[in-house]
C-alpha cells in the first residue's frame, strides 16, 4: 500500500522532469513552449466553463431539493449489502451517461461530504477509471453510420464495472 | 443527450422541492452552484494550463512520435485485422496517447478519424468490425496516466492531499483496461 502512496507523490514530478529532459536534449526552448502550451489550457477551461455553470446549477438544484438524497436512500439497502457507499450511487449511474453532469455531481460530493471523506476518495478514484459509455459510443458509431455495434456495449460495461469494483476494493483497503 | 438530461435534472429537482417545501434552498442552491463553477474554473485555469504547457514541451520534443513507435507492437497484437502500415493505426495510436495523457479534447478528433479509417477496412458498412469493437471497448476503458482535473477539483475543496488518488487511479484504470482487452479477445475467439 506504501507503493501506491509513493506512486501518487512521484508520478507528476517524474513526468515533468522526464519531459523537461527530453526538451533540453532536443535543444528546444522549453520555457517558450511551456507558455505557448499554457495558453491552450486557458482555451480549454474557458470552453468548459459555460457547461460547468449549467451543470453545477442543475446538480445544485437536485441537491438542495433533496432529490439526490431520495435516490441514494432508495438504493441504500442494496448498495450497502455489497459495501457500496450509497451517496456514490447517483454519480455512478450518471457517469455512464454524461461526463459534465457527473463532474457536477462529483463537485457536489466534494462540497457536501468533503474530498477526504470515504465517498469523496472513492468517487475521485472511480472517476479516473470509468468513461461516459453511452455518449462516447453514440458519438463514435454515429460518425461512421454504424448501427450494429455487436458486443461493444457489453465490453464497455464490463470494463467500467471492473473499474468501479477495483476502486471500491482498493479504497476500502487504503482508507476503509 | 444533454439537451434533455439538463432540463430533466432541473424540472425533477424543482418538482421535488415543491413537495418537500425546499424551494428557498433550491433558489440558493442554483445561484450558489453557478457562482462556484467560476471559482473552480479559476483553480482549473492554473492546473490545466500547467499540464498543457508541460505536454506542449513533450510534443515539440517528439515524445508523441516516440510513444507511437513504442505502441506499435502492442497495437498490432490488439488489432490483427488492421494492416500494420494502414493510417488507422496512426489515428488509433494518437487517440490512445491523447487519452493516456489526459488530453480529452485532442483524443476525440483522432478517435473519430480512426473510426473513419477502420470503416474503410470494414466489409459490412452498417456493422461494427472486430477492430472497431476492440477500439471502442479499449477507448471506453479510459486508460490514463493522471486525472489531473480530479486533482484540481480536490484542491479546490481543500483536500489535505489532493494527489493521493493518482496512484489508486492508475491501478484501477489498468484493471478496467485489462478487463476490456480480455473481454474483446474472448468475444473475438467465440465469434
Amino acid at each position: 500500500m506504501k507503493i501506491i502512496a509513493a506512486l501518487s507523490d512521484m508520478i507528476l514530478p517524474l513526468v515533468i522532469v522526464y519531459i523537461l529532459a527530453c526538451g533540453y536534449s532536443r535543444k528546444i526552448n522549453v520555457y517558450e513552449e511551456f507558455t505557448e502550451g499554457a495558453k491552450d489550457g486557458f482555451k480549454i477551461v474557458l470552453d468548459i466553463l459555460p457547461t460547468l455553470i449549467g451543470l453545477m446549477m442543475a446538480v445544485g438544484i437536485l441537491r438542495a431539493s433533496g432529490t439526490l438524497e431520495i435516490i441514494s436512500n432508495a438504493i441504500a439497502p442494496a448498495a450497502e449489502r455489497i459495501g457500496f457507499p450509497k451517496d456514490a450511487v447517483p454519480i455512478s449511474i450518471m457517469r455512464l451517461v454524461s461526463s459534465s453532469a457527473s463532474t457536477g455531481i462529483l463537485l457536489d460530493i466534494f462540497k457536501t461530504y468533503g474530498p477526504d471523506s470515504f465517498t469523496g476518495r472513492f468517487v475521485s478514484v472511480m472517476m479516473s477509471c470509468t468513461e461516459t459509455v453511452f455518449y462516447t459510443m453514440s458519438l463514435y458509431f454515429m460518425s461512421v453510420k454504424i448501427t450494429k455495434t455487436r458486443y461493444t456495449l457489453a465490453g464497455a460495461l464490463v470494463a467500467n464495472v471492473a473499474g468501479i469494483a477495483a476502486s471500491l476494493i482498493l479504497c476500502r483497503r487504503l482508507w476503509g | 443527450m444533454l439537451n434533455y438530461l439538463w432540463g430533466a435534472m432541473i424540472f425533477i429537482g424543482i418538482l421535488v422541492a415543491a413537495f418537500t417545501g425546499r424551494l428557498a434552498e433550491v433558489t440558493n442552491g442554483a445561484v450558489d452552484s453557478a457562482k462556484e463553477a467560476v471559482a473552480i474554473s479559476v483553480t482549473m485555469l492554473g492546473v490545466m494550463s500547467m499540464w498543457t504547457g508541460i505536454i506542449r514541451i513533450g510534443e515539440k520534443a517528439g515524445l508523441m512520435q516516440a510513444m507511437t513507435k513504442k505502441l506499435r507492437p502492442f497495437l498490432k497484437w490488439l488489432f490483427p485485422d488492421v494492416p500494420e502500415e494502414h493510417k488507422a493505426m496512426d489515428r488509433i495510436a494518437e487517440n490512445v496517447i491523447a487519452n493516456f495523457l489526459g488530453l480529452g479534447w485532442a483524443a476525440t478528433p483522432a478517435g473519430l478519424m480512426a473510426m473513419k479509417e477502420l470503416q474503410s477496412l470494414n466489409e459490412h458498412k452498417d456493422r461494427a468490425s472486430r477492430a472497431m469493437c476492440m477500439f471502442m471497448i479499449f477507448n471506453m476503458s479510459s486508460l490514463q496516466l493522471v486525472s489531473i482535473n480530479i486533482v484540481a477539483y480536490r484542491m479546490q475543496y481543500n483536500s489535505a492531499d489532493p494527489s493521493e488518488i493518482i496512484g489508486p487511479g492508475m491501478i484501477t484504470t489498468l484493471v478496467s483496461t485489462a478487463a476490456a482487452i480480455a473481454f474483446g479477445k474472448i468475444m473475438e475467439a467465440i465469434e
